[in-house]
C-alpha cells in the first residue's frame, strides 16, 4: 500500500518549486523531489562489520526561458533552499544558448494512467535482525566447503523511497518503492592462487529474495569453481555469455540505439532502423508495467508514458530508445525512455543452460568481464574475461587472464541461440547468449 | 581569517551550533568503549556547463551539505548521516551508531587543537573565477577552434566542471580539522568522419585550482588539438594483433596501469583482510629493480592531492615499491591501527554520506635512465600503447585489464602504424617484474582521473615514464 500522505506532502513541495519558477520568470519548469531511507549492514568472519543508516533527500529543478534551459539541484528541501535552487537554475538558463529542441515533453505524450505496480513492500527488519541474517549468510558460504579460506563478508540492505515528479503542464505524480538485497563474497586459496566471487539477490519485496543460505552457498560455489584457473592460447572459438554477461551485451546495443548516441552520431547503429541487425529469431521488448519488477514504471523521468513495445522483432530494429529531447533532434517522437529502458526483455529460446552448453559443444563460457573495451562509435569490442573452457557441452576447467574481442555489429548478427536461463535481477532480462565465434587472446 | 575559522563559521555558526555541541555529540559516542569516532561536515557547490552542436545548451548547479557520524570499535563501524546539520539530528545519529559497540578500548578525549599542515591549493571558489558569460565564451571559442582544425570533424562536445568543497572533521581526539577544496575539470571530445568511418578522440585536464587554469599556457586549446589528433590517428587505425608480446607504455596517463594493477592491491583494507594478491608480501620483490612507485598526496594543485585526508590526517609521499621491493600499504586510521602500522593520509570518502576507506591520491613511478627513443628502438615486434581509456582489476586474483585509446605497432625498433581495439590483460603481482626499461621522462596525467571503489568515486592522479614490459597479453581481433 502506498502512503498517500507522504506523497501528498512531497507533491506540495514540487508544486511550490514550480510556482517559484513561474514567479522567477520561467516559461516552463519541471521539478522532482525524492526521499530515500535505508539500512545496510555487513558481517565478516562471523561478526558484524558495519552498520549504516542511510537518509537521502534531493530536489531537482529544470527551468526553461523560451528555448533556454537551466538545471539545479540541492539536498536541502527547506523553503529557502528551494528558492535558491530555482534561482540557480534560472541564472543558468539566462546564459544558455537557445536550443530549438529544448523543452518539456509534448503534453500529448504525458502519462495519464497510473496503475499500482506493486513496488512498495517495506521490510521491518531492524539492525539487529539484519546483522543476524548477514552472519547466517556468510556462515553458509564458509561452511559450504573447507576450501573457502577467507571472506569479504555478507551484507543485507533495505531501502525505501518516495519520489514525486511534476511539471508546468500540470503533471504531478509520485510513488513509493522499496528495494532489498542480500549479497555475499568469499575467497578460496591463498597467495598467488587465490580467487574470489560473489552472489546476490535483490527484490522489491523481501519475500522475493533468495534465502541467506542460498546466497551464501552460491557465492561459495562460484568461488570454488574458479580455483586453479589458467589462460588459453590465442584462438577463435564460440563464446557463451552467461546471463549476467549477456545483460551487458544487450546493454551495449541499447546504448547504441539511444537517442543521445544517435543524434551525436556516436553509434555503430546509425541508420539501422527497419534493418536486420540480429538473427530473425530475436525479439527484444519493453515491459514497463510488470508488477513488482525492478525496472517497472508507468512514466519516465519527464512524466512521459512508458510503452509496452517491441524494440527488435524478427531480428529487425523496430524502434529507438528516446527522450523528448533526443526524439526532437531526430525528428521523431519520444518513446518514454528519458530514464532508460524498463524491464527490457530478450525472449528466450527453448534451451536451458545445460542445453546451451551442449549446443556450443566446444568453446568458452564467459562468466565475468573486466574493463571498458566497448567502443560505441565503431562497435569494436575487446574486454578482459574469465570463465570456463567447455568441450562437448561439458565444463572442463576455469579460465582467466584472457580477452575476448570482436565487433558488436557482427557479434549481434552471429547470435546462435538465447537460453531460457533468465536472470531477473536487473532491468535487462535475458538468458545466456551464444555467439558463433569471437577472437580469444591469451598466452 | 584563517581557514579553520572560516570553515567552523560555515558549519557551526551557519547552523546555530556551538563548539560545545560538537563535544556533546562526540562525548555521547566516546562514553562507550570505542577506538575512534568522528563527525564529518561537508558542503559542496558543483556546476557544469556543456557545449554540443555548437551551442552551450545546458548547465547544472548543485548544492549539497550534510554531516556523517561514525564510531569505530575494533574492526566494527557504525555510521549514520544526515543532510540536516542540527544538534538533535546529530545526537540521534550518534545514538543509532553507538549500538555497534560491544567491546573496545576506552578512549581518552584530548583537548581541542588545530593541527598544522600546509594548504596545497588556494581557498578560492572556482565557480566564481570566471563570470558565467566568460565560461560560455570559452566553450564557444574552443568549439570553433576545434572545428577549424580538420574539416572531417562532425561533432564537438566541450564541458567545463567545477566543485568547491568545505570540509570540517571533528575527531575523537577533540581536534577540529578543516579543508577548503577547489577542483576544476575541462574536456573536449570530437567525432570525426572520413569516407563513412567514424572515430572519436578526447582530451581533458584539470586541477585543484580555478577556471583560469585552462586559460594559462594555452591549455584549453591544447586539449582541442589533442582530441582531434587522437581521432585522426584512430581513423587510420587497423585491427590489432592478439597474443602475448612486448608492450611499451607511453608516459603520463598510462600510469593508470600502476593505479589499477598495483595500487588497489596495496590498499590497507584488502591487506588487513588478506584478500589482496599482495597480502603479506611486504619486504618481498614484486617488481624489477628499475621500479620505484609512490603515492603522493602532497603535490601542489594536483587533482589527486589533499592537504588533509577525510579523516583529518595530513597527506604524505608514501613509497609503495622501492627498487622492486614492496615497502608498505596505503592506510586509513582504522586499518593502520588494526595492522599496527602508521597512518599514511589515504583515508578518503566520496562524501559525508559515505564511509572513509584507504584510497590512492597521486600514484606514479619515478623516472629511470632510458630515453623514450631508446625504449622504442629496443623492440623488435610489439605494441606501443600511447594512451589508455580505462581499466579494471580483480584485487584478489590480481588480474587486470586496460583499453588503449591510442596504440601503434612497433616493428624493427620503429613505430609503424596505428592499431585499434587494443586491450591489455595481465596479472598485477607479476606485471612489474617484467619491466625491462624505464624512461627518464616521468609525466603526471593531465588531471582527469576518477577512481571507483565500493561504489564511491574520488578524484585521483596517476603518472609514469615510458615503460617497456616484456610479454603482456594483447587482446586484439586479428588472430
Amino acid at each position: 500500500m502506498q502512503n498517500s500522505a507522504e506523497i501528498d506532502r512531497l507533491k506540495a513541495v514540487v508544486q511550490q518549486v514550480l510556482d517559484e519558477a513561474k514567479q522567477q520568470g520561467a516559461s516552463a519548469a519541471e521539478a522532482s523531489v525524492s526521499i530515500d531511507n535505508g539500512l545496510s549492514v555487513s558481517a565478516r568472519l562471523g561478526e558484524v562489520e558495519t552498520v549504516e543508516f542511510h537518509c537521502d533527500q534531493g530536489l531537482g529543478v529544470t527551468v526553461y526561458f523560451g528555448q533556454q534551459k537551466g538545471s539545479a539541484s540541492s539536498n536541502d528541501v527547506s523553503a529557502d533552499s528551494l528558492r535558491e535552487t530555482v534561482r540557480a537554475a534560472c541564472s543558468i538558463a539566462r546564459y544558455a544558448s537557445p536550443d530549438e529542441y529544448a523543452g518539456l515533453p509534448d503534453a500529448a505524450d504525458l502519462a495519464t494512467q497510473f496503475p499500482d505496480l506493486d513496488l512498495y513492500h517495506p521490510w521491518t527488519v531492524n539492525a539487529e535482525q539484519a546483522i543476524e541474517l548477514a552472519i547466517r549468510c556468510e556462515q553458509a558460504a564458509r561452511d559450504f566447503d573447507p576450501a573457502i579460506s577467507n571472506s569479504e563478508g555478507a551484507s543485507v540492505n533495505s531501502h525505501s523511497g518516495v519520489r514525486v515528479l511534476g511539471n508546468s503542464l500540470g503533471f504531478l505524480q509520485g510513488y513509493q518503492a522499496t528495494r532489498h538485497s542480500i549479497s555475499c563474497s568469499v575467497l578460496a586459496g591463498s597467495g598467488d592462487n587465490m580467487q574470489r566471487d560473489y552472489w546476490y539477490s535483490v527484490a522489491r519485496n523481501q519475500l522475493g529474495l533468495e534465502s541467506v543460505e542460498q546466497v551464501g552457498q552460491e557465492a561459495a560455489r562460484r568461488t570454488l569453481a574458479r580455483m586453479n584457473a589458467t589462460s588459453l592460447s590465442t584462438r577463435q572459438c564460440p563464446v557463451l555469455f552467461a546471463p549476467t554477461m549477456a545483460q551487458g551485451l544487450i546493454g551495449a546495443l541499447i546504448g547504441a540505439i539511444s537517442g543521445g548516441s544517435l543524434y551525436r552520431k556516436a553509434s555503430f547503429m546509425l541508420d539501422k532502423l527497419d534493418q536486420l541487425i540480429m538473427p530473425d529469431f530475436v525479439r527484444i521488448h519493453e515491459q514497463p508495467l510488470l508488477k513488482g519488477a525492478l525496472g517497472s514504471s508507468s512514466y519516465d523521468a519527464e512524466g512521459v508514458a512508458t510503452q509496452t513495445r517491441d524494440i527488435v522483432s524478427a531480428g529487425i530494429l523496430r524502434a529507438y530508445v528516446l527522450s523528448s529531447y533526443s526524439a526532437r533532434k531526430l525528428g521523431m517522437r519520444t518513446t518514454g525512455n528519458a530514464s532508460g529502458v524498463h524491464n527490457l526483455t530478450v525472449d528466450s529460446g527453448a534451451l536451458d543452460f545445460a542445453g546451451m552448453l551442449q549446443l556450443m559443444g566446444t568453446g568458452l563460457l564467459v562468466t565475468e568481464l573486466l574493463g571498458q573495451g566497448v567502443n560505441r562509435v565503431t562497435g569494436d569490442y575487446s574486454r578482459g574475461a574469465s570463465g570456463f573452457w567447455v568441450e562437448n557441452g561439458v565444463i572442463q576447467f576455469p579460465v582467466e587472464e584472457i580477452t575476448i574481442a570482436g565487433n558488436l555489429t557482427n557479434m549481434l548478427r552471429n547470435i546462435v541461440a538465447i537460453g531460457n536461463d533468465v536472470d531477473l535481477r536487473g532491468n535487462i532480462r535475458t538468458g545466456s547468449i551464444l555467439l558463433e565465434k569471437m577472437s580469444i587472446a591469451g598466452q | 581569517m584563517d581557514l579553520l575559522t572560516t570553515v567552523k563559521q560555515h558549519f557551526l555558526a551557519g547552523n546555530g551550533l556551538q563548539t560545545q555541541d560538537i563535544d556533546q555529540v562526540l562525548g555521547n559516542l566516546l562514553n562507550s568503549a570505542v577506538d575512534d569516532a568522528d563527525i564529518y561536515f561537508q558542503a559542496s557547490h558543483f556546476e557544469s556547463w556543456s557545449l554540443e552542436g555548437g551551442i552551450v545548451k545546458e548547465g547544472t548547479h548543485s548544492i549539497e551539505s550534510g554531516a556523517g557520524v561514525r564510531v569505530v570499535s575494533g574492526d566494527k563501524t557504525g555510521f549514520a548521516y544526515s543532510d540536516r546539520i542540527e544538534l538533535p539530528i546529530l545526537l540521534e545519529a550518534a545514538n543509532n551508531v553507538k549500538a555497534i559497540v560491544r567491546h573496545g578500548q576506552q578512549h581518552r578525549q584530548r583537548l581541542a587543537s588545530a593541527s598544522k599542515y600546509p594548504a596545497l591549493y588556494p581557498s578560492l571558489d572556482p565557480l566564481k573565477s570566471l563570470a558565467d558569460q566568460e565560461k560560455i565564451d570559452l566553450l564557444k571559442r574552443i568549439d570553433q577552434f576545434t572545428r577549424q582544425l580538420d574539416s572531417r570533424v562532425e561533432e564537438v562536445m566541450v564541458s567545463l566542471v567545477s566543485n568547491f568543497e568545505h570540509i570540517l572533521i571533528a575527531n575523537a581526539d577533540g581536534e577540529l580539522i578543516a579543508d577548503i577544496r577547489p577542483l576544476v575539470r575541462m574536456n573536449v571530445s570530437v567525432i570525426m568522419q572520413s569516407s563513412g568511418r567514424r572515430e572519436q578522440g578526447s582530451m581533458g585536464g584539470g586541477s585543484r585550482s580555478d577556471y583560469r587554469y585552462f586559460l594559462e599556457d594555452d591549455r584549453a586549446f591544447a586539449y582541442a588539438r589533442e582530441a582531434v589528433r587522437v581521432a585522426q590517428v584512430n581513423l587510420e587505425a587497423e585491427e590489432a594483433p592478439a597474443g602475448s608480446m612486448t608492450v611499451v607504455l607511453g608516459p603520463g596517463w598510462p600510469g593508470i596501469l600502476l593505479h589499477e594493477a598495483i595500487g588497489h592491491g596495496l590498499e590497507g583494507d584488502f591487506n588487513r583482510k588478506g584478500t589482496s594478491a599482495f597480502s603479506g608480501l611486504v619486504g618481498q620483490r614484486v617488481a624489477s629493480d628499475l621500479c620505484t612507485v609512490v603515492d603522493d598526496g602532497t603535490l601542489a594543485g594536483r587533482r589527486g592531492s589533499l592537504s588533509v585526508d577525510d579523516e583529518g590526517v595530513p597527506t604524505q609521499n608514501t613509497v609503495l615499491i622501492e627498487k622492486g621491493i614492496l615497502k608498505g600499504y596505503m592506510q586509513d586510521k582504522m586499518n593502520a591501527r588494526l595492522m599496527g602500522v602508521g597512518v599514511t593520509g589515504n583515508g578518503r570518502r566520496e562524501s559525508y554520506a559515505h564511509l572513509p576507506m584507504p584510497r590512492m591520491t597521486n600514484t606514479y613511478m619515478l623516472p629511470g635512465n632510458s630515453t623514450h627513443e631508446e625504449i622504442i628502438a629496443s623492440v623488435h615486434k610489439g605494441i606501443y600503447a600511447a594512451n589508455f581509456g580505462g581499466g579494471q582489476v580483480d584485487i584478489t586474483s590480481g588480474k587486470f585489464v586496460f583499453s588503449a585509446s591510442e596504440a601503434y605497432l612497433i616493428e624493427n625498433g620503429r613505430i609503424t602504424r596505428p592499431v585499434k581495439g587494443v586491450t591489455l590483460i595481465g596479472n598485477g603481482p607479476d606485471v612489474l617484474t617484467k619491466v625491462s626499461m624505464v624512461g627518464n621522462n616521468m609525466q603526471l596525467d593531465s588531471g582527469v582521473g576518477t577512481c571507483g571503489k565500493d561504489g564511491q568515486s574520488v578524484p585521483v592522479g596517476v603518472g609514469q615514464p615510458t615503460l617497456k614490459i616484456d610479454g603482456l597479453t594483447v587482446g586484439g581481433t586479428h588472430v
